[in-house]
């Protein structure tokens, strides 16, 4: 059992969380995420940690509320307690100094990009980063990412708030005015598809952050499964960060699809729950 | 005293000789083995109840009776933890169940497991006098000691053991399968303060995440759990050993000695085109949803995939659960597609059987070798490959060679890949000095299981491979012993 320590909504359907876990603020690093299971009947699913205070004994979550599981982790209220809370897992990221870093986070995805973000800075790197949404209320920790970037470039596909394009845009704008020697794209599968286009084109070394289906979050069950250079990996123990080159992110795209009716189900037997 | 001669000191025991009288060898061998009440196939389809229902106190007397107390009762040669067979039968035989149940527990932790999950034809059935020599069906060792921990669990008597006078010593487990629970029921019946790690939110390892309840139901799993918390045995669910915290964190905290039990946990792929479309899975994720997380009830949060067409690629018992489990998930056909023939199935030849009568079909010396989908990414096909047995190989099984020109495709919506697991390289990433083989199995000396670090043993399925049940509970305690008697020498030194 874990306690909420504190809550905030950034929007109306991104929360962020700050939970007790003093054994996992103190052993994570950049790139790790945990798995949750809300309650007896819950789901496991992964969340990255997106900060942690080893010395508070907190870790903080970011939660888009996209189905069920989510939706019941933006309705606890600081107090409440989390069943089950396991981590940290995945590989951390690997942080050298390269030069300049172009940082991409689209939608939720700036959660899991705020500590990369934050362990590029302090590796002495010059960090840009692009943060984008479809709409002003779904960027969320801009201040955040302000803090430990050089430049922050927000772009909104309805021009609701920053520069209105898509992210690809603001990325093709910051590669031709100058020299990017490593990409880090973390965002919603179909915008990491068409972000490391852009970098592949201009020959940018790219890593991406999956967010795939996963189960235990150990290597037990192969949910997680991607291809990457022609062989299957295993994103929560050898992931989640890949080449982005080498995704195979069509059948990334396919596969987060499978149990889209039964997700569909499950979400509209809750909401009718709890009308 | 040596262990044969306690056996036949025991056999000399006043009760025994009695017992041995009151019935002629010739009557005993002339009565039927017993058979085991089943739930009707054409019911149990379709529900997760236990198939087995166990026998009655009348049948168990009877078929207890059958054995005949040999003089040299080679049945326990084929025990890997040597139950002392004959004196648990005939205890049942004079109808003292709980002394049966006292008699099974000197030995293994978990008998009623054991006698659920043992592959006894290999084991145990197989060294008796009855297959040996008599060829007629062996006794029913297993489902009797099944109903003597039975008893013991529903009569509500279950005898918690004593414990030696506290230690004071730390000890860690990490892993609560059969490995670890048996090896932390020997350490704190030695006194020591155990803390069993567990990376998943369950304790029970393969007991709990991957047998269906419909053979062993968790309750009994958890009654078994609950005695050694009686027992003082601490558990931390949640709490993956090498991530949450690293061995020398726990160094740091006081823990003195370790056991890794962490199993064999990765499921295999075949690496064959189509293998990562939409509808394929291993079957440790198959069960995992079913078994841990209950994807099957109503209230469950966690989806599976109901399957109209669902077909298992192997043919061990992990293959078995998952093909059964698809028929009570609502498969209209279940499938199981096996490159070998019957006779080289690994699973436990009951399982054959139940699933045999639950309507499944069995493919064998077939092979699939694509998988098709439809433009949405999900399965719909499968091509097989034919096969044919050619020479033994290195496992002593004739190998499976492809028939040439003989593909053909079968459809299907669902596919479990259940060729195999690997070891779970969790503890080994963690602690590069922790020699592992070539199979990314730990290396132990055989002696006393202890690995490549010192104060660090290991024992089941991570240092096995995939093994089996019993074999994991043996080196929990084998591993305890060793462990123990280095512990105390340290202390001895220190004075
Ligand atoms: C390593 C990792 C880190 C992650 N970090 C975060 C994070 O910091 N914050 C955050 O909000 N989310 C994160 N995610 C995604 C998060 O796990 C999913 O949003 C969550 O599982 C959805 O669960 P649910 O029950 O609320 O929705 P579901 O009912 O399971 O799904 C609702 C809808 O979302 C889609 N969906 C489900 N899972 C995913 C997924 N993994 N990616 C994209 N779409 C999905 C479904 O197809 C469905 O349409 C991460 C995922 C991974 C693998
Ligand atoms: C579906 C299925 C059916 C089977 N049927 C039979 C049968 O009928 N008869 C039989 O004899 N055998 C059967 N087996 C095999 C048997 O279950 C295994 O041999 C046995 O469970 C091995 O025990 P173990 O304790 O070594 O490991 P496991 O039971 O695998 O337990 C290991 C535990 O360690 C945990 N763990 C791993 N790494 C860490 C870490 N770093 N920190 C904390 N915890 C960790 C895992 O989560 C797991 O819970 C079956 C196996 C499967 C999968
Ligand atoms: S533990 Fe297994 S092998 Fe040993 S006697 Fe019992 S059923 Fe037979
Ligand atoms: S070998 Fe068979 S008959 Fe003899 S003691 Fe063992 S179980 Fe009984
Ligand atoms: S989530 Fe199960 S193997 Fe990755």
């Amino acid at each position: 059992m874990n306690k909420i320590v504190s809550k905030e909504f950034f929007s109306e359907n991104v929360v962020r969380l700050e939970i007790e876990a003093p054994r996992i603020a103190k052993a994570r690093r950049a790139g790790h995420f945990v798995i949750v299971r809300v309650d007896e009947k819950g789901e496991r699913i992964p969340l990255t940690i997106s900060s942690a205070d080893a010395s508070k004994g907190t870790i903080t979550l970011v939660v888009q509320r996209v189905g069920v599981t989510s939706r019941k982790l933006a309705e606890l209220e600081a107090g409440d307690t989390i069943a089950d809370l396991v981590g940290p897992l995945g590989q951390a990221t690997d942080v050298k100094k390269v030069g300049t870093v172009l940082a991409c986070g689209g939608g939720v995805g700036v959660a899991p990009l705020l500590p990369i973000v934050e362990a590029n800075k302090k590796a002495g790197n010059k960090v840009i980063s692009i943060i984008a949404a479809r709409t002003r209320d779904l960027i969320i920790l801009e201040d955040q990412i302000r803090e430990f970037s050089d430049e922050v470039i927000v772009m909104t596909d309805d021009g609701s708030y920053g520069e209105k394009g898509l992210i690809t845009e603001g990325m093709e704008k910051v590669i031709a005015r100058e020299k990017i020697d490593e990409a880090v794209i973390i965002g919603p599968a179909i915008m990491m598809k068409f972000a490391s286009e852009v970098t592949r084109k201009h020959q940018i070394p790219s890593i991406a952050s999956l967010n795939t289906i996963m189960v235990d979050g150990t290597g037990m069950c192969g949910a997680c499964r991607v291809t990457v250079d022609g062989k299957t990996r295993f994103v929560c123990v050898d992931g989640p960060e890949f080449d982005a080159h080498k995704v195979d992110f069509d059948e990334m795209l396919m596969r987060l699809n499978g149990y889209k009716d039964f997700e569909k189900d499950a979400n509209e037997r809750y909401l009718k729950e709890h009308q | 005293m040596d262990k044969n001669d306690i056996l036949k000191q025991e056999r000399d025991a006043a009760w025994r000789k009695e017992l041995r009288g009151k019935i002629k060898n010739k009557e005993r061998t002339n009565i039927e083995r017993v058979k085991m009440p089943e739930a009707d196939p054409t019911e149990r389809r379709r529900s997760f109840i236990e198939v087995n229902r166990g026998l009655s106190a009348e049948a168990a007397m009877i078929e207890a009776s059958r054995c005949l107390d040999c003089a040299n009762p080679t049945c326990i040669e084929g025990c890997p933890v040597e139950i002392n067979i004959p004196k648990f039968i005939k205890n049942i035989e004079r109808g003292e169940f709980l002394e049966a149940a006292r008699v099974l527990k000197e030995t293994s932790s978990l008998p009623a497991v054991c006698g659920r999950v043992c592959p006894q034809e290999k084991q145990c059935e197989a060294s008796c006098f009855y297959t040996r020599k008599l060829k007629k069906p062996a006794i029913a060792i297993g489902h009797l000691e099944r109903f003597a921990a039975d008893f013991e669990r529903e009569t509500g008597n279950i005898s918690i053991p004593e414990r030696a006078s506290a230690k004071n010593k730390k000890i860690a487990c990490i892993g609560s399968g059969p490995a670890g629970l048996s090896f932390a029921g020997e350490m704190a019946k030695r006194g020591y303060d155990v803390t069993v790690f567990e990376a998943l939110h369950e304790i029970g390892g393969v007991l709990k995440y991957g047998i269906p309840e419909f053979r062993l139901p968790n309750s009994v799993v958890d009654v078994e759990i609950n005695s050694l918390k009686e027992m003082g045995v601490k558990f931390e669910t949640n709490f993956i050993v090498g991530k949450t915290a690293t061995i020398d964190d726990l160094k740091e905290e006081g823990f003195e000695g370790f056991f890794v039990g962490s199993g064999a946990g990765l499921p295999r792929f075949m690496g064959i085109p189509g293998e990562n479309l939409v509808g394929i899975l291993s079957s440790n994720e198959y069960l995992t949803r079913v078994n841990l997380m209950e994807a099957n009830k109503e209230d469950s949060d966690t989806p599976i995939l109901k399957g109209k067409r669902v077909a298992v690629i192997g043919g061990g018992n992990t293959a078995m659960d998952s093909v059964r489990t698809a028929l009570r998930l609502g498969a209209e056909k279940a499938m199981i597609i096996y490159r070998r023939s019957e006779q080289e199935m690994p699973a436990r030849i009951e399982e054959i059987k139940h699933a045999k009568e639950e309507g499944v079909e069995f493919l064998t010396l077939q092979n699939p070798i694509e998988y098709i989908g439809d433009e949405k990414g999900y399965v719909r096909q499968i091509r097989v490959q034919r096969m044919e047995l050619g020479e033994p190989d290195a496992s002593g099984r004739r190998r499976p060679v492809p028939v040439a020109g003989s593909e053909y495709l079968i459809d299907a919506d669902t596919v479990v890949v259940s060729v195999g697991v690997s070891p779970n390289p969790l503890i080994p990433q963690s602690l590069p000095e922790l020699k592992t083989t070539d199979w990314h199995t730990l290396v132990v000396d055989e002696e006393n299981l202890q690995t490549s670090v010192p104060f660090m043993f290991a024992g089941g399925d991570i240092v096995r491979g995939g093994a089996t049940v019993i074999l994991a509970m043996g080196d929990g305690r084998k591993a305890a012993e060793a462990m123990d008697h280095q512990l105390s020498k340290q202390v001895e030194n220190a004075v």
